[in-house]
């Protein structure tokens, strides 16, 4: 996706020359946050479900050469250009990295049948046609896709266990308080819930078949039964092929402030994989692996890299405020800015007993608004405390503030 | 062209309003508002607007 809107953002700063997509999935770019949502609950042939999720291209992108389908195995920076897995090689002036990450597995013990990742369509499609009624389903990891998941499997009909891991519900992205509270959430909803703990092993009945996942064991040495297990415990930057290029990719591919990779020329990265130096953090490099980021990098590294192939100006550095949302039992969850790195919350509205009522939530360091959570509001509510970000939270809490902005 | 937004899919998301502030905007009631016509100097904004609709629901009216 970050991919698409680079190549057309390219184009909007005045690239002329030749743009060429590479994927290695056959289908043209499309919306991944239907999958663990929309696709799994709906009974749509699989390609209504690929046309209902896939992105709307600009009138530019007519002008594009798309090799969809060919993966890319090696890259040459210095020499810049780029070898497929299938020995063929393309030379470019300028590179954009866009590959993204994958779902990473659980290094565990036991039969490796019957476990499911999402990432792609085909990914949710697979699962979509095990989530019966009364199937007995084990969510491992409680991000958002495990939440998400979890949920529509539960929906469905389906017997859902959730095995937390070392953390609670949306913990990552919107810290232990509220995570809590999304747990208490969660249960009521009829989620059974494993708090804290993690699998260990897992496990096959059937004699006959030993490669098949029956069960898993929690490091607590509880047996949990499962005919399905979903394993959504967390992500690995496709990267390994810019191994060579003496580049940082200790966590995805290391970016400047204007997103050009760092240590190479005339390439940029943008989307889950890049790690960029983030101003809401204070300057720490960091991967956001949310939708609207593959946008907003999009728009900042297009400029860069134009910019340094025609000798243009460079935008200015990237400081787009992270977003994202998420829909749990068709709540939807939605943040702005840093939640994670505030280090105490205020509940402006609503209740944390019942977020399912309708609660806003800013989180503060050192005194300042650095996140926004709203579950269960109107976007526009979140809308409205938008400029709050980055200012005092008194100023957020004086009755004046309130009825003025 | 023309901006039209296809009410049956938005979410009053609100995210066009960031993109392009001078074209799409939420009301008082948190609903979507928006100008059908636009100098062609917005196209650049109208199509950024576009595309962080998480629903896709703008759509441009007379390409020809
Ligand atoms: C199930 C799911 C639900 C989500 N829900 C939400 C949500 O509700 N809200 C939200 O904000 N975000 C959500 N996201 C996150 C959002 O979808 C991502 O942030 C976004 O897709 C990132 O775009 P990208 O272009 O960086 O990566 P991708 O969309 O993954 O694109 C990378 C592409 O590169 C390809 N590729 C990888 N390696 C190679 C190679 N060597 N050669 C050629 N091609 C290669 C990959 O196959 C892939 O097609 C969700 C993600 C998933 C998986
Ligand atoms: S971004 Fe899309 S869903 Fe949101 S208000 Fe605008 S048109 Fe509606």
């Amino acid at each position: 996706m970050a991919g698409l809107r680079t190549a057309e953002q390219i184009r909007s700063a005045g690239w002329h020359d030749e743009v060429v997509l590479i994927g290695d999935e056959a289908h043209p770019p499309y919306n991944r946050p239907p999958l663990s949502k929309e696709v799994l609950s709906s009974q749509q042939h699989p390609e209504e479900a690929l046309s209902a999720v896939l992105l709307r291209q600009r009138a530019s992108a007519a002008s594009f050469t798309f090799r969809l389908g060919q993966s890319v195995a090696a890259c040459n920076l210095a020499g810049q250009r780029v070898t497929l897995s299938t020995g063929e090689r393309l030379s470019y002036d300028g590179l954009v990295v866009a590959t993204g990450i994958r779902p990473r597995r659980l290094a565990v013990p036991g039969p490796t049948s019957g476990r499911y990742v999402v990432r792609t369509l085909e990914d949710a499609l697979a699962l979509r046609q095990q989530l019966r009624p009364g199937t007995k389903v084990l969510v491992i990891g409680c991000g958002f896709i495990g939440c998400e998941v979890a949920a529509s499997a539960l929906s469905l009909g389906c017997d859902v266990q959730l095995v937390e891991g070392s953390h609670g519900p949306m913990h990552r992205a919107l810290g232990a308080t509220v995570a809590t509270a999304m747990r208490h959430w969660l249960t009521r909803r009829g989620l059974q819930i494993h708090a804290g703990r993690g699998v260990v092993e897992f496990l096959a009945h059937f004699p006959d078949r030993l490669n098949q996942v029956s069960g898993a064991r929690l490091d607590d040495g509880t047996k949990l039964e499962a005919e399905i297990v979903v394993e959504a415990v967390g992500s690995l930057p496709n990267a390994e092929w810019l191994y060579g290029n003496s580049l940082d990719l200790s966590d995805g591919v290391l970016v400047d402030e204007h997103l050009r990779v760092r240590g190479a020329q005339h390439a940029v990265a943008v989307g889950d994989i890049a790690r960029y130096p983030d101003p809401w953090t204070g300057g720490v490099p960091r991967r956001v692996e949310h939708w609207q980021g593959a946008i907003d990098t999009a728009k900042t590294a297009a400029r860069s890299l134009v910019a340094g192939l025609t000798g243009g100006q460079v935008p200015p550095p990237y400081a787009s405020i992270p977003s994202f949302w998420s829909d749990v039992f068709g709540t939807r969850v939605q943040g702005l800015g840093v939640p994670h790195f505030g280090t105490a919350t205020e509940v402006l509205e609503g209740s944390l007993e019942t977020p399912e009522a309708g609660v806003a939530i800013a989180y503060t360091r050192e005194g300042y608004v650095v996140g926004l959570v709203t579950i269960a509001l109107p976007p526009a509510r979140l809308m409205e405390l938008r400029p709050h970000l980055g200012h005092p939270l008194s100023d957020l809490l004086s009755p004046l503030q309130l009825t003025t902005t | 062209m023309k901006v039209w937004v296809d009410r049956n899919i938005c979410d009053n998301h609100g995210q066009c309003a960031i993109a392009a502030p001078e074209n799409f905007w939420l009301d008082a009631e948190g609903v979507l508002q928006y100008k059908e016509d636009f100098p062609d100097s917005d196209l650049e904004y109208i199509e950024d607007a576009m595309d962080v609709c998480p629903v896709q629901a703008i759509f441009l009216k007379g390409e020809q």
